[in-house]
């Protein structure tokens, strides 16, 4: 079991650009990335991030519009569980499972988060726990499995095609 | 996993993807021949990281045999890869862009990737993907004047919503659909992503052969829907009683008749990018800015999506008449469409741009609201300081 701390990010539709703002996409280094994530979202979230126990919870269609993998690295330089939601934006869902950070689309589990909630993600039993309730999450795809276990996609291709 | 055709990444997520790969153990591409690397985002570079970026694309293009497109060379990817015959009919393009879902235009399954699936793209030549599902979206009659592409695409995202096509494909038929030109299907596909879907597809068609002839040496044949194929949802937009449309801040979803929009008070307009930066779009903006004068209390930026558009457009007078007008007149980047660099927005300033985002802070300050539209739309706006009908500007005096 993944467990943590509940930060809220409260919406729908919440994109790309105000959780890492484009004049940033220059910088390379996920300890520096952090310190934009949520710059034009509201940048005290940062503050929630910092005890490196959060789990970010968040809306409908999250992280919707550009490629750009700075959201996602930036929340793992902070530390973060994982992300649950209500649904997500495709690039960025699986912009998460690729970086090997644990994404859980559950509704009615968000639904039930509070800021500051325990909540809890295991990936063997598929299930979402909320401040001691649990919510059943439906199974993702083998192919998508395969790749959370191994811890995203470059340990997947590293394991399948070893050095060159 | 999904073979592809065509990996292309630009100077954001390719330095980015670059590392990945490396931590995958693996130090060459799957086919030199099949990767395509543009500098195009904060082209030509804004500061000395920016420079460094645009340093290592080349260095390690140049390492791995790729075709590299620099400063000078080349414009904004998905326009410049059209342009340069690497999207064929039928093929599949990997790209480290979320408006890759461009190549839709020409019958290719184009899809926006982050930088770690690109490093997989360019190890293992391939991509994970579900199967999407369709939305069929059929356009029937003939366009208005001052109707585009971009209010096809706009009234989609309305009818839709920024979700409404996530795990989907949009793909676009009908009469409508026939008549329309490359580079309007290049701005309707653009958006696709605006809903949330994986691309937008044309069937490949005359219109398709005749824009590759001379582009494309490789074989292809026009893949065609088949009539019995299961859709998920049909759409229907009538082009005869389409107006031209805006949307809105800070969604593309919030679509307007321009008439909902007339008179909001306008400080940038911004005509270019992978969505409009076309020869098309620049003569458009040429019929309204042509013997006008951009509106004192306001600026215009006009920015040709490639080298060579610019110097089509060089050749037909048509950036001497912006110039002319007022305007400014930018190299190809995406510059401040993304809030890069290169006429960006200050706190409480308003734009109208042809551009494909109007999320909040996207062009430059949190404070600061995008209003996209069609090139008539938007050089009108330039010329009248507000939003109002192109028709409002033509028929009053040439100024």
């Amino acid at each position: 079991m993944i467990e943590g701390r509940a930060v809220l990010i409260p919406g729908d539709d919440v994109d790309t650009d105000v959780m890492y703002p484009g004049a940033y996409l220059n910088i390379g280094d996920p300890e520096q990335m952090k310190q934009y994530l949520f710059e034009g979202y509201d940048p005290s979230l940062r503050k929630e991030l910092e005890a490196g126990d959060a789990v970010i919870v968040v809306g409908e269609n999250f992280g919707i519009g550009s490629s750009r993998e700075h959201p996602p690295l930036a929340m793992k330089a902070w530390g973060v569980r994982f992300v649950l939601g209500k649904s997500f934006a495709r690039i960025f869902h699986r912009n998460c499972i690729n970086l090997g950070l644990p994404i859980v689309a559950c509704r009615e589990a968000a639904a039930a988060v509070s800021h500051g909630s325990r909540v809890g993600f295991d990936p063997d039993s598929g299930e979402v726990e909320v401040d001691g309730t649990r919510f059943r999450v439906e199974p993702v795809q083998p192919l998508v499995r395969e790749l959370t276990e191994a811890g995203g996609l470059v340990p997947w291709v590293r394991e399948r095609e070893g050095v060159r | 996993m999904v073979r592809c055709d065509v990996v292309m990444a630009n100077d954001v997520s390719g330095p980015v993807a670059f590392r990945a790969l490396e931590r995958m153990g693996v130090d060459r591409v799957f086919d030199p021949a099949k990767v395509v690397m543009v500098a195009d985002h904060f082209m030509p570079a804004k500061d000395a990281r920016s420079a460094a970026l645009q340093k290592r694309l080349k260095e390690w293009s140049d390492a791995q045999g790729v075709t590299f497109y620099g400063q000078g060379r080349g414009g904004i990817e998905h326009t410049l890869l059209a342009e340069e015959g690497w999207i064929v009919p039928g093929t599949v393009v990997a790209g480290g862009d979320s408006h890759t879902c461009t190549y839709g235009a020409l019958g290719a399954f184009g899809t926006g990737l982050g930088s770690t699936d690109i490093a997989a793209c360019l190890a293992l030549g391939a991509f994970w993907q579900r199967v999407p599902g369709t939305i069929q979206i059929d356009l029937e009659g003939t366009k208005r004047p001052f109707v585009t592409g971009k209010d096809v695409i706009l009234a989609a995202i309305g009818e839709l919503g920024v979700g409404g096509g996530t795990n989907t494909v949009l793909e676009f038929g009908g009469n409508g659909a026939a008549e329309l030109s490359i580079d309007e299907r290049l701005a309707v596909s653009n958006m696709a992503v605006e809903a949330g879907a994986e691309t937008g597809l044309f069937p490949a068609d005359e219109t398709t052969a005749r824009y590759l002839e001379g582009r494309v040496d490789a074989p292809w044949a026009a893949e065609r829907t088949d009539p019995d194929a299961e859709v998920l949802r049909r759409l229907r937009i009538d082009l005869s009683s389409l107006p031209p449309l805006v949307a809105l801040p800070h969604l593309p979803g919030n679509v307007v008749p321009v008439d909902e929009a007339r008179g909001r008070k306008v400080d940038q307009v911004y005509i270019g990018n992978c969505a409009n930066g076309t020869m098309t779009d620049l003569r458009q903006t040429a019929e309204i800015l042509r013997g006008r004068s951009v509106h004192p209390d306001c600026r215009a930026i006009v920015v040709p999506a490639t080298q060579r558009i610019y110097r089509e457009a060089l050749r037909e007078g048509l950036l001497d008449a912006f110039v002319a007008a007022g305007a400014i007149v930018s190299t190809p980047t995406c510059g401040a469409c993304f809030g890069g660099h290169m006429g960006v927005l200050g706190a409480g300033e308003t734009a109208v741009t042809t551009t494909n985002r109007n999320f909040k802070g996207r062009m430059g300050s949190q404070e600061a609201g995008v209003h996209l539209a069609n090139a008539y739309v938007a050089a009108a706006a330039a010329v009248a300081g507000e939003i109002v009908h192109p028709t409002e500007v033509l028929e009053g005096t040439p100024g």
